[in-house]
């Protein structure tokens, strides 16, 4: 049965990764899981608030607390591990370059390939965006949440979809004040439920605004925001100054797609899910039929999304392996996608939904 | 279903988009009694609510991005609902003679003290009125979202719906 015996490598050690591992491995198929970072888990374990989705999606779950979770279950099935290896570079017929602590190179030759590299935050420039007090909403996320260290007194949020709303709340809960969220577009991009919570927290919301400059001579002071029109342009007049120390911007993601790229599968341009990214089957293969693609580098979603996504691909890459049976491996496809279908749906999903069935279609075309 | 133009300006869904939704509790059914009251007005695939309550009192059902129902003959207000709820978006009220009570979940630092005076805050942030707090549960199962009751005077019993930050700079 066992047709292949080089190891799946999957690269990114996030929620998508740590899934599509954990499938592999529990079907019995030898794994390889890279992740660039001193700790796996990627973007879960600052992620401090309780998750969205049903009880199967580990709903009302802090992000952390999954994160150990799928943690302890590596370690449990003794899944082989490495951190601090960078993977560098992609041969096709499937060699990994990795580098490890930045002192040793090697190469490993994959059975199938699991790109989870996720995703990198958007920047958005405008006089003044060097200096320091600006930076993106992860940022200061992981400077509170991981390393307990509070980057302001007073925040400006540029953005106001999940990211910007999520990252607001947590600041006051670090014990900051929120002075704005601002958002370009005539409405609000997060859940209600979200910027209700901020909003009842004395936030104001400015629709239709933005950044005009930041302000301040070795810092940020001031930052100054304007109405803009419905061609995003600002609007003489309506500039108000914020006395403000931080700006982040939370102004949306971009698929990490380096090492697809390496590995040729073929690219599209899906705008609603962040930009260029490798296009992939209802397996999460990509156009090279040994690669797989999941999470955010498949298309900017959420953890929860990643790690069904994670899923998938491990199932159907521990199939081709040879190591499990046709029966079995459609049973669990068919019980992923029934999760991952329940969370693409409503007035927020269904964007997404729309625009991963264009990837599949285009899939097709190719 | 509107489109939550308030929810999606200001941030904060307005009475009027509330009372369309039919999650709250009217003054009336409030009088003596606690009233399960849900501010979950946009289709987001969440369910925690239907499966933290033991009475079956509220569905989602499928898709899990239905809005939640409340029965409220089996709601027993036992307030499992409200540290479940992802979205904090759950409270209960009542309201007997002057006074109105709401029970609601709290995640900011430092937590108040029984007896403290508070203001309360409707759902602009916009401070309504003094209130007094009445009790605070915290329990293991809550994972960490406290549930503070407060009271206040009646009148703003639809307005309110927390109570301000007491901040400090740190």
């Amino acid at each position: 049965m066992r047709n292949d015996e080089k190891p799946a490598i999957v690269v990114g050690a996030g929620p998508a990764g740590l899934c599509a591992a954990i499938e592999l491995k529990k079907a019995g198929a030898p794994v390889v899981l890279m992740d660039e970072n001193a700790k796996p888990g990627g973007q879960l374990f600052k992620q401090i608030h309780k998750f969205f989705g049903s009880q199967e999606h580990k709903a009302g779950i802090r992000g952390f607390d999954i994160g150990k979770e799928l943690l302890a279950e590596s370690l449990r099935l003794g899944i082989d591990v490495r951190l601090k290896t960078e993977v560098v570079g992609i041969e096709l017929g499937l060699k990994v370059w990795a580098v490890e602590d930045r002192t040793k190179s090697y190469t490993l030759d994959a059975g199938k390939l699991i790109l989870a590299t996720g995703a990198t935050e958007n920047a958005l420039s405008f006089p003044g965006w060097t200096l320091p007090g600006v930076m993106t909403a992860g940022c200061a996320q992981t400077l509170i949440n991981v390393h307990r260290v509070l980057p302001g007194k007073r925040i400006l949020m540029v953005g106001s979809g999940n990211v910007g709303v999520i990252v607001a709340y947590q600041l006051m809960q670090a014990g900051a004040q929120v002075a704005a969220v601002i958002e370009a577009l005539p409405r609000l991009g997060g859940y209600g439920v979200h910027t209700a919570k901020v909003r009842r927290a004395g936030v104001p919301f400015y629709c239709s605004t933005t950044i005009i400059r930041a302000e301040g001579a070795e810092s940020v002071e001031r930052a100054v925001i304007a109405s803009i029109d419905a061609k995003f342009q600002p609007i003489p007049g309506t500039e108000q100054i914020l006395d403000v120390d931080t700006i982040c911007l939370a102004v949306g993601l971009t698929p990490s797609i380096e090492l697809s790229c390496l590995a040729e599968c073929k690219q599209i341009y899906i705008p609603e899910l962040g930009g260029n990214m490798p296009a992939h089957d209802e397996y999460m293969r990509s156009s090279n039929q040994s690669v797989y693609v999941v999470g955010d580098i498949a298309g900017v979603e959420e953890a929860s999304t990643a790690m069904e996504e994670g899923r998938l691909a491990g199932i159907h890459a521990a199939w081709a392996m040879g190591y499990m049976d046709d029966q079995t491996m459609k049973i669990k496809t068919d019980e992923t996608r029934g999760r991952l279908q329940a969370l693409r749906q409503g007035i927020f999903g269904q964007k997404r939904f729309a625009a991963k069935e264009r990837i599949l279609a285009m899939r097709k075309d190719a | 279903m509107s489109n939550n133009e308030a929810l999606k300006t200001t941030g904060a869904p307005s009475l009027e988009e509330l009372l369309a939704v039919g999650q709250l509790a009217s003054e009336e059914e409030m009088e003596g009694r606690g009233c399960l009251c849900i501010e979950c007005i946009e289709e987001i695939p969440c369910n925690p609510c239907q499966t933290s309550c033991p009475q079956g009192a509220i569905t989602v059902g499928f898709p899990i991005t239905n809005l939640p129902v409340i029965d409220r003959s089996k709601c027993t207000v036992c307030g499992l609902c409200i540290p479940a709820c992802p979205g904090q978006a759950i409270t209960i009220k009542s309201v007997k003679n002057d006074k109105a009570r709401i029970r609601f979940p709290w995640e900011y630092l430092p937590f108040p003290s029984v007896g403290d005076s508070v203001r309360m805050v409707d759902r602009l942030g916009q401070e309504l009125c003094d209130g007094r707090i009445v009790s605070i549960t915290n329990p293991e199962r809550n994972n960490k979202t406290a549930v503070i009751t407060a009271e206040f005077p009646r009148k703003f019993v639809q307005d309110a719906i927390s109570i301000a930050r007491s901040h400090t700079d740190v």
